[in-house]
């Protein structure tokens, strides 16, 4: 009668703290460039030591040039930030993943890399200086966010303080329609429950539509979890997860992976577990989905009005009224890319509405992929050349344009289809800047119409879907 | 550490709900390998588009008790946004509610978030901005939150409160007292040992 989340917490918890917290064991801790250096800093100034530099893995992502990642990079800072977490790694026997380095080409968006790399496993804790590591929740882990204080208690003692959360199980059942996508579900699930609806709760998700996506398609649901507010999100592990795990570097082979197997199936959620709330939704009835405003909760299906409630200062911002639609907004640039869309399958769809055509003359179109690894994937099925023909910039590995660290950014009032997380004022690197979320597909129309449109008439015209 | 039982002093009331640490802490200001002078930077892209943001107003000056609305400091994960609250001098949050990673990452700085009803909050938002030199009382132990005529009873997570009232507020110590039982555990975990 217990909820994976419980069963993982219990296996991981150390103590209860006299704060009345927990303290809870971290089975697996990633970072990257721009949360860790405060925290190597602060473990130096205490004269700590890693405790387990054996389950910390270090990449860049945030900062690092798409353009070109030869070392040194152009963007002197890039350069400077990745240099630190080299030494800091080095001084400290962790794992690292840099363009340029010995085993750099395992480089990526540390969320897109853990899975891949078979990092990820369910049952696991996961924490990571992000708040989108709830990612890995797809694979039955319990991950979630922290900030750079906890990366330095993770480093020193592999431990977090934490308050237990409530576990909610959201059921999405029956098949989305042709054009709709994981993307279109949580942001209706986002919609419904409020972008503060999640604070104290974990996210399962399950049924029937859960049931059939692929590991990719649930990444993109848990990815945005903390954009409904809460901190983790995971789907139970099944037969898709273990053959999404088999024969990955970090996987264990042979008769240990079917020993990992027996376990991985007994820390999912009993079929009586009690949930402390559960919603349903009804997949048939969800379209493809877009923001209008300033959070990842106030979005429209693609044939929907903005509704008379809309909040004055996120239609004022975006110029948007109430009443009036987002399909025909015309754009400025197309993004593809992010730890929410930016792997193997999302560039595959996105590339089967752009092949043969090209991006409106207006529109600044750029793919951006999640690691070097799907890169090559997506060289070795022809994709950046589809994408290139078709007027798309192709970039190398990186978080790029989602938050505009690097020097991928918005320019003034622009307007940007970005298949990314969050639509915050100034998100994109212009204060000004406006961000339109949707899923790869719908950039990927949107880039070639120069407007916003509904991605199901573009797969009509061109025969797909 | 020390205990922290009780904040007094001038408010900072900021409108608005669901601010994010995007417009805490613009990106752009990430791009450095210390928290050092994040405090010039608060709000700074929503400071320049309003000329009279409260974080621009000379009234304000001194204040350590930010008044603020619902879901404040969700989004990014970035302790960068109350490490520049915390360095420009805020040191207590009283809000109708916060994120889970904001309020966590206040508390390890020694920041605490009160929560309270939006009639309370909007109350206090009011008082401030009439009279800034008003000051406020946010006491950790009870909950209570008083500025002249305003009183409200604000919450803080029970685990929090009682870190803050103990000085235990930061964790590491406790973290690695009792390292064997770490130990213990990591040894009990199938995928830590070798399945």
């Amino acid at each position: 009668m217990h909820t994976l989340f419980h069963k993982v917490w219990n296996a991981h918890a150390v103590r209860v703290l006299s704060s009345g917290q927990t303290q809870l064991f971290v089975g697996l801790h990633l970072i990257h460039e721009v949360t860790s250096p405060q925290a190597f800093d602060m473990i130096r100034q205490h004269g700590w030591r890693v405790a387990y530099p054996e389950r910390t893995f270090a990449t860049v992502d945030h900062i690092v040039p798409t353009s070109s990642q030869r070392r040194p990079f152009l963007d002197v800072t890039a350069e400077e930030m990745t240099v630190v977490l080299e030494r800091n790694c080095r001084d400290f026997g962790i794992q690292l993943w840099t363009p340029g380095s010995p085993g750099g080409e395992n480089q990526g968006i540390v969320h897109v890399i853990g899975p891949e790399l078979g990092l990820t496993q369910p049952g696991m804790t996961i924490a990571c200086g992000d708040s989108h590591t709830s990612t890995h929740g797809a694979l039955g882990a319990i991950a979630f966010g922290i900030g750079t204080s906890q990366v330095r208690d993770v480093l020193a003692s592999q431990c977090l303080a934490l308050d237990r959360m409530n576990v909610r199980r959201i059921d999405v059942n029956g098949r989305l329609g042709p054009g709709v996508y994981a993307k279109d579900v949580i942001l209706t699930i986002i919609r419904r429950l409020g972008v503060q609806g999640g604070v104290g709760y974990a996210y399962e998700y399950g049924g029937t539509t859960l049931d059939r996506m692929t590991i990719e398609e649930r990444m993109t649901i848990c990815n945005m979890s903390i954009e409904g507010g809460a901190r983790a999100g995971y789907v139970n592990p099944d037969e898709t997860t273990f053959a999404f795990l088999r024969g990955r570097m970090f996987v264990p082979t042979g008769a240990a992976f079917d020993r990992a197997v027996a376990w991985w199936r007994h820390i999912a959620s009993d079929p009586d577990a009690r949930y402390d709330d559960r919603v349903t939704l009804d997949a048939a009835a969800i379209e493809p989905t877009v923001t209008w405003g300033i959070n990842p909760g106030q979005s429209v299906g693609i044939g929907e009005r903005i509704g008379e409630s809309a909040d004055q200062e996120a239609l004022t911002f975006m110029g948007f009224e109430r009443g009036g639609q987002v399909q025909g907004t015309r754009i400025d640039v197309a993004f593809i890319g992010s730890c929410t869309n930016g792997r193997l399958s999302d560039l595959e769809e996105a590339a089967r509405l752009v092949r043969g055509r090209h991006v409106a003359p207006h529109v600044r179109a750029l793919v951006v992929p999640g690691s070097q690894a799907v890169s090559r994937a997506a060289e070795a099925k022809g994709l950046p050349e589809i994408f290139t023909k078709a007027g798309f910039e192709w970039r190398g590995a990186g978080c790029s344009m989602c938050l505009a660290m690097n020097p991928d950014r918005l320019e003034g009032r622009q307007i940007c289809a970005s298949s990314s997380n969050r639509n915050f004022k100034g998100r994109q690197g212009s204060p000004t800047g406006r961000t339109l979320l949707m899923s790869p597909a719908m950039v990927a129309a949107a880039a070639v119409a120069g407007e916003v449109v509904d991605v199901r008439e573009m797969m009509e015209e061109v025969g797909i879907g | 550490m020390s205990s922290i039982t009780s904040i007094t002093g001038r408010g900072l009331p900021v409108r608005g709900d669901d601010l994010d640490t995007d417009r805490i802490m613009p990106a752009r200001f990430l791009r450095a390998v210390t928290f050092e002078g994040l405090e010039r930077h608060l709000f700074e892209d929503d400071r320049r588009a309003d000329p009279s943001h409260p974080f621009n107003d000379a009234r304000y000056t001194g204040a350590t008790v930010l008044v603020v609305n619902r879901n404040f400091g969700c989004g990014s994960s970035r302790e960068h946004a109350p490490q520049g609250l915390a360095r420009f001098g805020i040191a207590a949050i009283v809000g109708e509610s916060f994120s889970e990673i904001f309020l966590g990452n206040s508390a390890v700085l020694g920041i605490p978030c009160f929560s309270a009803d939006h009639a309370s909050i909007d109350a206090l938002q009011s008082l401030v901005e009439r009279a800034p030199e008003t000051l406020i009382e946010a006491r950790v132990d009870t909950g209570a939150v008083t500025a002249g005529s305003v009183r409200m009873a604000a919450t803080i997570p029970p685990g929090l409160r009682d870190a803050f009232v103990s000085g235990r507020w930061n964790p590491t110590a406790m973290l690695l007292d009792r390292f064997d039982e770490v130990r213990a555990v990591a040894d009990a975990l199938p995928y830590v040992t070798g399945f």
